[in-house]
């Protein structure tokens, strides 16, 4: 049993951390609290999905909130338009970020390097700027929920302790997701393509349809998380929905923990979200956070370019069978 | 139908090569050292900011406050290299992507500190000239003189000085030039400065006519993309036609169409590109 | 390989409804939300304590420090401050049970971007325990704040914040102030067809924003009623610098007037973009931009535009009209008001301020007519208000849309030309003008 369980130490790890993040509001009954946590979780579960592309396959996505809007916009509608309630528009969301990056794989994972980073900025903008124009979800001005929404989960007060719930729940899932792909024999296919991509082909990897399906699974969850992120934000409009810097940040936050492991990301994002919300409304530090961030970054990236859990890894060799 | 089919003309073009010279910062630095610079944005709005105050604080006027912010820029991009982007030159584009991006933070972060993002405008009112229904602004004009202007010395620059022969040098193959003792270091670094020449150079041009932002970078930032892929990536003279197109682009989309589908089409165009034909329409490098 | 994702994702669906179900579950048997949550029940205890002698109301709001709105919202907050200065200066409000009540305002920079400020409200609600929260600056940011408001179930008085549609959400707590944007450009279509009947060309050019497009759509079904004939529609995007190509198409459309525009930077922008291209038009009316006393900076690319506002210090509401219409007159007349903000602020007050200004008065009146400040009574006594201030008329729909403004009226003004210098003047409704206007508009 216990030979067992510390094989999976990094996965009741990352579980871990993630579940005290979650019941640190419940238990001190605070919704302050509770609002930072909720941050705090939808960064670690956009960072955790977008490092099973850009981690584990070597696949620079810098618009990779496209998904976050596209399944937040989806789901908004659902629920706005057409009376579905949240879970069915989660669902709704995480389907239609699927399919979208399921289409744009098949066009724009043959390109490489830095011609892929640059094609995933164009998708945003287009789909931005498209969405911007597109009637049916509201074109420029975006649409609001009508607060009679929430008389269906019990007022306002429960609609926001519910999507919390979820959001612990979506996290949890993630994180799940992104250790049996890390550890499956489909990761390792993965691990394969960002070492060498050609070399990955000729061992045998299907890469096209390997990097496709890293692609879908890193969308699918951002998607989910658009879709309540938005129902709980009561109004959405473009320039919400598809904030490039968001998406940057998502890398930045991978990049602090340590691309390529499932802890990483999650430690990343939820120390980058917490020092932001620190910040926040500091006059001084509010707009000197995103200095800060900078000098953070370029000092990871010259120096320690593996991130937190990277350099553990490289720094003790022994921790190195159950930390990743 | 016609005269407005010209004015638009007229307009687009004459923007069109202001941010030509933009995009041209971005892509000699790109064809040079495999860098996309992603503080190209943050560039082109401290070259805003220095014009700005060089004209409304110490009273200099903007085309000459354009030549210290050309000098200016010159020299800040060479710091950037050598603190950011010269450790992690030869890494995987990973690494550069984000050690500039860490400079378009720092920059935005500090800037916003000082300047707030606050709208400014530069006062600069020089009139216009007009034939028929047809008005040109004389500060739009002069904007794209002078881009032209610094389109056409960095060619000769790079096609009759010793430094801009070793910068050919480095795009052709840098290992090469390193052993027949081109000093690549410097080379790399010249080169990110006169990118970042190039952008503040053409932020300052932009400033003489439309308000701005710290943040206004981004927008000229994805411009100068859609421009850098139309002209082809790497290919400096072809930034230049790059812009040329985007103008017309800007200037005829909405004659046909609201406006707001101007940007839809333009990155759409820009991903298409990149899958066909990622060297840009005219074909590989020079 | 393949098949081995299908069944992946199809776990992760299940995992999803499974923990769907049990998330269900979870609130609903948990016992009522916490005490600390619910803002109903959360009086603070220092009112209801009946030997209290003074209770420190918390107003919340952000202000945009920065950023496009930090023209106006600078204003705004500056009204605000300078009523709650006022009122504690004179000692609080006495309550008839005794109690007096005096106003704390706490309030963070919103940067003028829609994603701070639901974070913000959230921190003003249960961070700082605001009692009565003033929304930010434009309708674009109101609308997110008001969720927020609405979820936590605090009092909101929406100033700054015209658009229709936020008050067509089901709210019931949210209080607006000024007239609202269907109304905007409604009485400049008037003044145009008062000072040319042979105009019929119009066109219409605005923000992008939640704000313009309630205006426009409004004052678009007005002018053609009206017979005009609206030869172009369109929109820009927020943050536009470059009008080149609406001013092409503007040119191209014939139009003889030009209404529209968005907030104070776009809108200038735009005033100065259509005087350097010099537009062949004979009227141009916009939104937000020129009551604003900066305006005049753009010299003579301001002359004889038109503008829509909410008051000027011209406005002649006082107790005696008050009388006449039968109406209970409160707060500060209009001299009054602009002799305290010039003394305090050094600059004329523009409607900007005065609005900020009056959210305050407005509360002081409900708090006042309520006897208390536990926010059920509040907002039974603001459901009830219907008073003349030195703002104009006051008074909320109940019914369809609550909290919408039905009382205020909005007057027009001109930028002309008097000695030389640049002034502002009433030029519309007719009974309020304090100069002919100036027509057609020469370029």
């Amino acid at each position: 049993m216990s030979k067992k369980f510390f094989q999976h130490t990094s996965l009741w790890l990352s579980l871990g951390t993630v579940l005290v993040i979650g019941l640190w509001p419940i238990v001190t009954h605070n919704a302050l609290n509770r609002e930072t946590a909720f941050t705090v979780l939808s960064a670690v579960a956009l960072a955790s999905s977008l490092n099973i592309l850009l981690g584990y396959t070597g696949y620079v996505s810098f618009g990779h909130v496209v998904f976050f809007g596209f399944g937040g916009y989806v789901g908004f509608y659902t629920i706005n338009v057409l009376g579905w309630n949240i879970w069915m528009a989660m669902l709704a969301g995480g389907i239609a970020a699927a399919l979208l990056a399921y289409l744009l794989g098949v066009a724009i994972l043959r390109l490489r390097g830095a011609y892929f980073a640059l094609a995933t900025i164009g998708i945003n903008e287009a789909v931005r700027a498209f969405i911007n124009n597109f009637a049916p979800f509201g074109g420029p001005t975006g649409m609001t929920l009508n607060f009679k929404v929430y008389k269906a989960y019990g007022g306002a007060m429960h609609a926001l302790q519910l999507v919390f719930y979820i959001m612990v729940g979506l996290t949890l899932i993630v994180t799940i997701l992104s250790y049996w792909v890390r550890t499956s024999k489909f990761g390792l296919g993965l691990l394969a393509i960002r070492e060498d991509e050609d070399a990955a082909e000729v061992m045998g990897v299907i890469t096209p349809s390997a990097k496709n399906w890293a692609f879908v699974l890193s969308a699918i969850i951002p998607g989910m998380v658009g879709a309540i992120f938005f129902f709980k934000n009561g109004t959405i409009e473009p320039g919400l929905a598809f904030p490039l810097r968001t998406s940057i940040e998502m890398i930045v936050m991978i990049m602090l923990g340590g691309q390529g492991t499932v802890l990483g990301p999650i430690l990343g994002a939820a120390g980058y979200q917490a020092m932001r919300d620190y910040l926040l409304v500091s006059p001084l530090f509010k707009n000197l956070q995103l200095a800060i961030s900078g000098i953070l970054l370029l000092l990871i990236v010259l120096f320690i370019p593996r991130g937190l859990v990277g350099w553990l890894r490289q720094r003790y060799p022994k921790v190195r069978r159950w930390l990743i | 139908m016609m005269d407005a089919l010209i004015r638009s003309l007229i307009d687009g073009l004459l923007l069109g090569f202001v941010y030509g010279i933009a995009a041209m910062g971005l892509t000699l630095i790109w064809g040079v050292m495999n860098v996309i610079n992603l503080s190209h944005g943050s560039l082109i709005a401290l070259g805003m900011f220095s014009v700005y105050y060089l004209f409304v604080g110490l009273g200099i006027h903007p085309y000459i406050a354009l030549v210290l912010t050309a000098v200016l820029g010159l020299i800040f991009g060479i710091i950037i290299y050598f603190i950011a982007v010269h450790r992690v030159i030869n890494a995987p584009e990973l690494s550069t992507l984000l050690a500039t991006y860490s400079v378009n933070m720092m920059i935005l972060g500090i800037g916003t500190a000082i300047f707030t993002t606050t709208p400014r405008n530069i006062p600069l009112d020089l009139g216009s000239i007009q034939f028929g229904d047809t008005v040109i602004t004389m500060t739009r004009l002069i904007a794209a003189i002078i881009s032209v202007g610094v389109a056409v010395g960095l060619f000769l620059f790079l096609k009759y000085t010793r430094p801009g022969r070793y910068i050919r040098a480095v795009t052709d193959n840098r290992d090469a030039a390193e052993i027949v003792g081109v000093p690549s270091a410097q080379v790399l670094a010249l080169t990110f400065g006169l990118g970042t020449l190039l952008a503040a150079v053409s932020g300052g041009l932009i400033a003489t006519f439309f308000p701005f932002t710290i943040l206004s970078g981004e927008t000229y930032e994805l411009k100068s993309f859609v421009i850098g892929v139309l002209g082809g990536l790497g290919n400096p003279v072809g930034s230049l036609f790059g812009g040329l197109i985007l103008g017309l682009i800007e200037g005829l989309v909405p004659m046909a169409m609201p406006t707001t589908w101007t940007p839809v089409l333009e990155f759409v165009l820009f991903v298409l590109i990149l899958l066909v034909a990622p060297n840009g329409l005219f074909g590989g490098e020079e | 390989m393949r098949r081995k994702l299908y069944i992946l994702i199809g776990i992760l669906l299940v995992a999803g409804m499974v923990l769907a179900a049990c998330g269900k579950a979870t609130p609903t048997s948990a016992p009522a939300p916490k005490a600390s949550e619910s803002s109903q029940n959360n009086v603070p205890a220092k009112t209801s304590a009946p030997s209290a002698k003074e209770v420190t109301v918390t107003i919340g709001f952000t202000q945009s420090k920065t950023g496009k709105f930090n023209e106006e919202s600078t204003r705004q907050s500056d009204g605000l401050d300078l009523w709650i200065k006022q009122v504690n200066d004179q000692g609080g409000i006495k309550l008839s049970d005794g109690t007096v009540v005096k106003f704390k305002a706490v309030s963070y920079d919103d940067e003028s971007s829609g994603d701070k400020v639901q974070q913000l409200y959230t921190r003003l609600i249960t961070k700082d325990k605001a009692d009565f929260l003033i929304s930010p600056y434009s309708s674009g940011l109101t609308s997110s704040a008001a969720i927020i408001s609405e979820q936590y179930g605090k009092i909101m008085l929406a100033t700054g914040a015209a658009s229709d549609s936020i008050f067509k959400k089901g709210y019931q707590r949210v209080y607006q102030l000024y007239t609202p944007a269907s109304h905007y450009l409604t009485g400049a279509v008037d003044l145009l067809q008062s000072l040319d009947p042979n105009v019929k060309k119009v066109a219409f050019i605005y923000e992008n924003s939640k704000f313009s497009t309630a205006v426009v759509k409004a004052a678009k079904e007005y002018a053609e009623k009206k017979g005009y004939d609206v030869v172009m529609f369109e929109g820009y995007d927020k943050g536009t610098t470059d009008f080149g190509s609406f001013i092409n198409k503007i040119q191209d459309s014939g139009a003889e007037a030009v209404m529209g525009g968005g907030h104070f930077q776009d809108g200038s922008t735009l005033a100065r973009q259509i005087y350097e291209k010099k537009l062949p038009i004979k009227y141009l009316a916009l939104l937000v931009a020129p009551p604003d006393p900066s305006f005049a900076d753009l010299g003579d690319a301001a002359l004889g535009v038109v503008g829509p506002s909410q008051w000027e210090a011209t406005a002649n509401y006082s107790p005696e009209s008050a009388k006449a219409a039968g109406l209970t007159w409160f707060g500060p007349t209009s001299a009054d008001f602009v002799k305290a903000y010039k003394a305090a602020y050094n600059e004329d007050p523009d409607y900007h301020s005065a609005g900020g200004y009056v959210a305050g008065l407005v509360l002081q009146k409900a708090i006042m007519d309520a006897g208390s400040v536990d926010p059920d009574k509040v907002k039974a006594a603001l459901d009830k208000m219907d008073i003349l201030t030195f703002f104009g008329h006051i008074k909320f729909n109940t019914a369809d849309a609550h909290g919408l403004q039905i009382g205020h009226e909005m007057i027009y003004i001109q930028w002309q030309k008097k000695d030389g210098k640049l002034v502002k003047e009433v030029v519309w409704p007719k009974e309020g003008a304090t100069a002919a206007p100036l027509y057609p508009l020469k370029h």
